[in-house]
């Protein structure tokens, strides 16, 4: 947890998938991201959007037909270089991930328990005493009520937010260095989201854990986030601190996405102001800015060339050429 | 109030308003669902899941009800048993004035002013149907020729923003998500219907086609002079489309009023709880403490007394025995807390919380 320097950066990552035929979709068209120890970032996008892709990338957790282009660095290691024995001391170790739905994560037919004290003992060589002792720490720490008993379920002994707690120990349970969360509480219920929120935000804290965490839901990233990367047709079309990106917003796309929001200010009767159409199709799209076709700024040079991120404030940048034109053309 | 998509005569007063105004549309009494009474294969013996006990509510013609809740409180069950997908364990269904099932309304009648959009657009689709087919099935069915079904249904699909010259051949799999929405919606209007049930219609759509589709829905609704049971987890939306709002917790209704009272001032700790589990939006004021702990319980064996009270910060002894009604909170707003009933013995009941 020393220095200023990064410990994950991802230079223009690619990743595509072959699709049968000769063909292949570039879900993943040129990411750059970095991020510093104890620092969370979301990576906010639609479906298709590329996000969980990039995530997935950061562990190489893709079938093997998916291919890679530019280079993801965590803690100072090549990953996409890194050889298959390398890669299963790495993963859980020193970055491990928590799914959408633990409920499929978790393996069905072994005690939760032993699942993470599995996990400790092939990381660490340690006895599994030692282990299970680790385990129920884990549990404490995520709160799970009477966990030494809990320790001795089965996944399905368990309800959903838990399970949720009970993954997050497991990702845990060798002190990663990098946290990645791929929509771990958009299947929960509300009063049981924020509280997983709240407990992902506190161990990041305590644990100085870098967190990059993966959502739709804006709402969810303003709970979590240092720092938001809104991503669009498979690049980041805009990135900055949290609070910025939100009051701030540079890119068409997350001012559309704030405007739309039911609830804030949108008046009952009234209209929602809409973004047209609908999230491009990654196996065909289109020439130049890929939000071109939906956006009410875009001018025949946002067809031609696929933007660059531009500076719009300290550390906020957003990949659009229009981003002088009034703000406000959106509410138009 | 119909007839303005044209179904051609064939369904002459059975569209129309017969109760007047002041009947609601839909009045629903005491209705209760268990599931796994026998005990089969697998389930515990004797086990039952009390998915609706004892549930009641009135939808008035031309209005909006939302129903919100967390996964297993009941509320797509009211929606299929509304529907008649699921035949109820007690209950009475009246659609504007007449029973459900009986001699004046058989089910056919009903289901046919009554349609349900679902919140899996795919699931819910026939992928060897094309769009066009799909939607002039159910006129179809009901008698309409072939040439009549289809000009109904270009209309229709024009009317819900899918141009029937580029959609009405394709196939369910060759559209968006939200198109295949729009689809359904089409199909749910085929039958020129009076109630629409909307169960978590645009909960697994992008947040950009979300927005596209709830105007819609609500340009639909002033088109046709629609009614909307409007069911959703998501508390934002509800508020948006709805003009009352039920809260429902375990298989009971918790809270129920005009949806901006519920919101701005909740009268069930329930409700409350909820509202404050919502994402603050504001960087500076991240949410600090979660409003309550631990999960929905089982809706197996739910809680005696109230059954919010094993995670209610205002529980006290009388709401581990004694199940609360629905009390009066404000104008035409009720909630089933015992705080609000000052005869109760709830050591807050006595305080002002017994609004008008």
């Amino acid at each position: 947890m020393n220095g200023a320097g990064p410990i994950v950066d991802v230079k223009q990552l690619t990743v595509d998938f072959a699709t049968g035929g000769g063909a292949s979709v570039r879900a993943v068209a040129g990411v750059d991201l970095t991020l510093k120890p104890g620092e969370t970032l979301a990576l906010l996008g639609e479906s298709g959007s590329g996000k969980s892709v990039t995530l997935r990338a950061l562990m190489r957790l893709h079938p093997k037909s998916a291919r890679f282009g530019g280079s993801v660095n965590v803690d100072g290691r090549d990953i996409l270089a890194m050889p298959a024995g390398d890669l299963a001391r790495y993963r859980g170790k020193i970055v491990s991930m928590i799914f959408q739905d633990p409920g499929l994560a978790l393996d069905p037919v072994y005690r939760v328990g032993d699942q993470i004290a599995e996990a400790v003992m092939r990381h660490e060589g340690i006895s599994r005493a030692e282990a299970r002792k680790r385990a129920l720490g884990l549990f404490e720490r995520v709160r799970i009520p009477s966990p030494d008993r809990r320790l001795d379920n089965y996944p399905h002994e368990m309800s959903g937010g838990m399970r949720q707690r009970a993954m997050i120990a497991l990702a845990l349970a060798c002190r990663p260095k990098v946290l990645l969360a791929d929509e771990p509480t958009t299947a929960l219920d509300a009063t049981v989201q924020i509280q997983v929120l709240l407990l992902l935000r506190e161990l990041q804290r305590e644990l100085g854990l870098a967190v990059i965490f993966v959502t739709h839901d804006i709402g969810v990233a303003v709970e979590v986030a240092d720092r938001i990367a809104v991503m669009y047709g498979g690049r980041i079309v805009e990135t900055g601190p949290c609070a910025d990106v939100i009051r701030n917003a540079a890119h068409p796309y997350t001012l559309g996405l704030l405007a739309s929001r039911t609830g804030h200010g949108a008046a009952k009767g009234s209209r929602l102001v809409t973004i047209p159409g609908s999230p491009p199709d990654l196996t065909n799209l289109p020439p130049g800015c890929s939000f071109s076709p939906r956006c009410p700024r875009a001018i025949e040079a946002c067809r031609q060339i696929v933007p660059p991120l531009v500076v719009t404030g300290p550390g906020h940048a957003a990949a659009c050429i229009r981003v002088d034109a009034a703000s406000v053309a959106l509410s138009a | 109030m119909t007839g303005v998509i044209g179904l051609p005569a064939h369904v002459p007063e059975l569209g129309e308003d017969r109760g007047g105004p002041a009947t609601p549309l839909l009045a629903v009494s005491g209705l209760i669902k268990h599931f796994g009474k026998r005990g089969g294969f697998l389930s515990k013996a004797g086990a039952v899941v009390r998915a609706v006990d004892g549930v009641s509510f009135d939808v008035a013609k031309g209005e909006t009800l939302g129903i919100v809740g967390e996964s297993g409180c009941g509320k797509s069950t009211v929606a299929r048993l509304i529907m008649q997908i699921i035949k109820p364990d007690a209950g009475e269904l009246l659609f504007d004035g007449e029973a459900v099932g009986s001699a004046e309304l058989d089910i056919r009648s009903f289901r046919k002013q009554v349609q349900m959009i679902f919140q899996d657009s795919y699931a819910s689709l026939n992928p060897r149907l094309t769009v066009e087919d799909t939607v002039a099935f159910g006129p179809r069915v009901h008698g309409a020729s072939r040439a009549q079904s289809i000009t109904l249904a270009h209309d229709l699909l024009h009317r819900v923003g899918l141009e029937p010259g580029r959609f009405a051949g394709r196939y369910p799999h060759e559209i968006s998500g939200g198109q295949r929405q729009r689809v359904n919606i089409a199909r749910g209007l085929a039958l020129n219907p009076r109630l629409l049930i909307l169960d978590e219609a645009v909960s697994a759509l992008d947040k950009s086609v979300e927005a596209q589709v709830l105007n819609l829905l609500l340009d639909l609704k002033a088109e046709f002079g629609l009614t909307y049971i409007f069911i959703s987890h998501d508390l934002n939306v509800v508020r948006f489309m709805s003009d009352r709002v039920m809260v429902m917790y375990l298989g009971k209704v918790a809270e129920v009023g005009p949806a901006d009272a519920v919101f701005s001032k909740p009268g069930h700790p329930y409700t409350e709880a909820l509202l404050a589990s919502m994402p603050s939006m504001d960087p500076d004021n991240r949410t600090q403490e979660a409003p309550i702990t631990g999960d929905p319980p089982n809706p197996i064996n739910p809680p005696p007394g109230c059954r919010f009270h094993t995670r209610c910060k205002y529980a006290a002894d009388v709401c581990k025995v004694d199940e609360p009604l629905l009390y009066g909170v404000g104008d035409m707003h009720l909630a089933a807390c015992h705080i609000a009933n000052p005869a109760s013995g709830h050591p807050l009941a006595t305080q002002a919380k017994v609004a008008a």
